[in-house]
């Protein structure tokens, strides 16, 4: 009986170490604990999950890309040129918001949560152009903060935001049109807090703790 | 007749019960200890075709989750990003390194870059990001510190088990929205009796009300 003992401490002792402990690093694809050919279930069901693989078109990719002149169905039909392109009627750039979309608190909060993401990486959280990546390289990221910018028209702004500039590619693919309306106005926003004077302090309190009249 | 059996055999049938139950014991602790995701699962870390580290870009750079995963808050998938999404960067810093070629040449091309999928739930399951990240559920607790690591890491069982527990009493492991994308936050029910109470009121006040009958997941 003894050595029968001895026998399952040995397996005991060779599965442990064949098998070593939880959360042990591995970069096999795990294990498969009841395999679809023998426990056939609905663990593998065919259809495609997103951004999965397939051997079915050429390119491998299950998501296909939109055939072009399509539009996504829940930004409307682009009819509003100034909305969706940033351009005026006249042909040159728009200014101000366009129609539907009105400066309020929500938007600016939407459009400075969007500026911190996408954004501030490079243009620095005031928009001064001194974004971390900076530091490593990323060279002559605009400032927000010269006459030129501060006089460009909305839609221009819009425009960079869609289809980039130069070494700024697009941000079009994470940023809905109405979103970049709120970033250009967050910039706007960081502009004028750039410009500000003492005139602008209205609290009371506020003008106390800094020393003004 | 001489004896066939010696003596010490009455006692075996006794002593193959005692060892038959030893072999169940053992081959039960086995199952449970390596059989279940927290073994199969946990620890997985593939290697990717380019070595991207998590802990660089978020840590060192600082960039939000949100920079790539751009549709985590807004649909049920949480996207990889793109080709594109790396190029905004890469095209200007590191323009040249050997181990960007992949993506350099998935952005010129418009192949794809074969980044393996880690965590992956089976057909049968239905999961969503945005209702979770949006409502105080961090990627922590499903993803681990992926802030600090530089290969992810399979970190948590995303079992069943793993996903009830959570919905059984989710104000014990929510955060302040404004948290969620910050994964060294605390959950508010670690910050005392205070957090705790915020936490319940939360769950109370917007109605949080995880699924947990079979059809909220199995759909
Ligand atoms: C990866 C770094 C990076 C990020 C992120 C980035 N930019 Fe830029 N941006 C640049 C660089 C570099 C330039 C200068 C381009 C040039 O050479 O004219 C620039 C220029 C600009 C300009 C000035 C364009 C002009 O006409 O001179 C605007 C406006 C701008 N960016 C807005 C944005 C907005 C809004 C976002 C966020 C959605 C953003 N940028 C995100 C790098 C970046
Ligand atoms: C600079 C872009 C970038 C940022 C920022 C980023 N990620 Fe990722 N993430 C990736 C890429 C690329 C992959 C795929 C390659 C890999 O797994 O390493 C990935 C993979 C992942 C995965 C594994 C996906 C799978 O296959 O199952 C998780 C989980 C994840 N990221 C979470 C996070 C979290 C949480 C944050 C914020 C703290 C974050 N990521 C920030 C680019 C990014
Ligand atoms: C906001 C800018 C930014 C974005 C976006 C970005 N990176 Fe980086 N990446 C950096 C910086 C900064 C470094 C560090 C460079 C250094 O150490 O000098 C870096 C370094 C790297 C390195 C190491 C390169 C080397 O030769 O040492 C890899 C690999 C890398 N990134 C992959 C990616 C991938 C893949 C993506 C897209 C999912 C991505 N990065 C997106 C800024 C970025
Ligand atoms: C409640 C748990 C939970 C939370 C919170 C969570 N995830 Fe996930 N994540 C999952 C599960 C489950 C999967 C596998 C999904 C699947 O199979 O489609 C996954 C998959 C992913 C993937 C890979 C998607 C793919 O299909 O390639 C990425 C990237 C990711 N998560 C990022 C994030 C980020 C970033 C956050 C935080 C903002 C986050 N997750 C929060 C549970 C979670
Ligand atoms: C840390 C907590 C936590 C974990 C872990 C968690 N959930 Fe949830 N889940 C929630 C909360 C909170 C909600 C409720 C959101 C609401 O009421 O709006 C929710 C809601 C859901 C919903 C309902 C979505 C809808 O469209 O109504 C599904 C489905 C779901 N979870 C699936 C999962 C799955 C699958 C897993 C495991 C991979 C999981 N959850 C893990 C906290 C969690
Ligand atoms: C919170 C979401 C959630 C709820 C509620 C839920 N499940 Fe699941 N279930 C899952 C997930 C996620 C998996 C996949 C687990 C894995 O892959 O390890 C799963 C797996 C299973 C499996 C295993 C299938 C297999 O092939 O291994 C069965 C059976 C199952 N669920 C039945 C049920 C039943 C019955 C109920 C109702 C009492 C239920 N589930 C409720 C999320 C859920």
């Amino acid at each position: 009986m003894r050595h029968v003992y001895l026998a399952t401490f040995f397996v005991v002792a060779l599965v442990l170490s064949v098998f070593g402990l939880r959360g042990t690093v591995f970069t096999s694809p795990p294990m498969d604990v009841f395999p679809e050919w023998l426990f056939p279930s609905m663990k593998y069901q065919p259809k495609f999950r997103p951004q999965a693989e397939t051997t079915f078109f050429a390119d491998g990719r299950a998501d296909r890309l939109p055939p072009p002149h399509t539009v996504r169905a829940d930004l409307a039909l682009r009819e509003d040129d100034h909305r969706y392109l940033g351009k005026s009627a006249a042909g040159g750039f728009s200014a101000g918001l366009p129609e539907g979309l009105s400066v309020d608190r929500k938007l600016i909060e939407i459009g400075r949560d969007r500026y911190q993401i996408y954004c501030a990486p490079c243009h620095g959280a005031l928009g001064d152009g001194n974004g971390i990546t900076k530091r490593y390289g990323m060279g002559a990221t605009a400032t927000y903060h010269d006459a030129r910018l501060r006089t460009m028209a909305d839609g221009e702004i819009f425009n960079t935001i869609t289809n980039g500039k130069n070494t700024m590619l697009a941000y079009a693919d994470k940023l809905v049109p109405d979103e970049r309306w709120a970033v250009v106005l967050y910039i706007r926003a960081l502009q004028r807090a750039q410009q500000a004077t003492a005139a602008d302090v209205t609290d009371a309190a506020a003008r106390k703790t800094l020393g003004l009249p | 007749m001489s004896k066939l059996f010696p003596k010490s055999a009455n006692s075996l049938p006794f002593q193959i019960l005692i060892y038959l139950g030893l072999v169940v014991g053992i081959a039960t602790a086995g199952v449970t200890y390596y059989m279940t995701p927290k073994y199969t699962r946990v620890g997985y870390a593939p290697v990717q075709p380019v070595p991207f580290s998590h802990a660089k870009h978020v840590q060192e750079v600082g960039l939000d989750c949100r920079y790539c995963h751009s549709n985590v808050d807004k649909s049920a998938h949480s996207n990889v990003p793109t080709a594109q999404t790396c190029m905004n960067c890469h095209s200007v810093i590191k323009a040249n390194s050997p181990l960007l070629a992949p993506i350099r040449e998935s952005y010129e091309k418009g192949t794809a870059v074969p980044w393996v999928w880690i965590h992956h739930t089976p057909d049968h399951a239905y999961f969503n990001h945005a209702v979770h990240v949006n409502r105080g559920v961090s990627c922590v607790e499903c993803h681990g510190k992926v802030n600090e690591m530089d290969v992810v890491t399979h970190s948590q069982p995303l079992s069943m088990g793993f996903c009830i527990e959570c919905h059984r009493n989710p104000e014990l492991r929510l955060r302040d929205p404004k948290d969620v994308y910050n994964l060294d936050s605390k959950r508010l029910a670690d910050q005392g009796a205070a957090g705790l109470k915020t936490a319940e009121n939360f769950v109370h006040d917007w109605k949080v009300k995880p699924p947990q009958s079979c059809s909220g997941c199995h759909r």
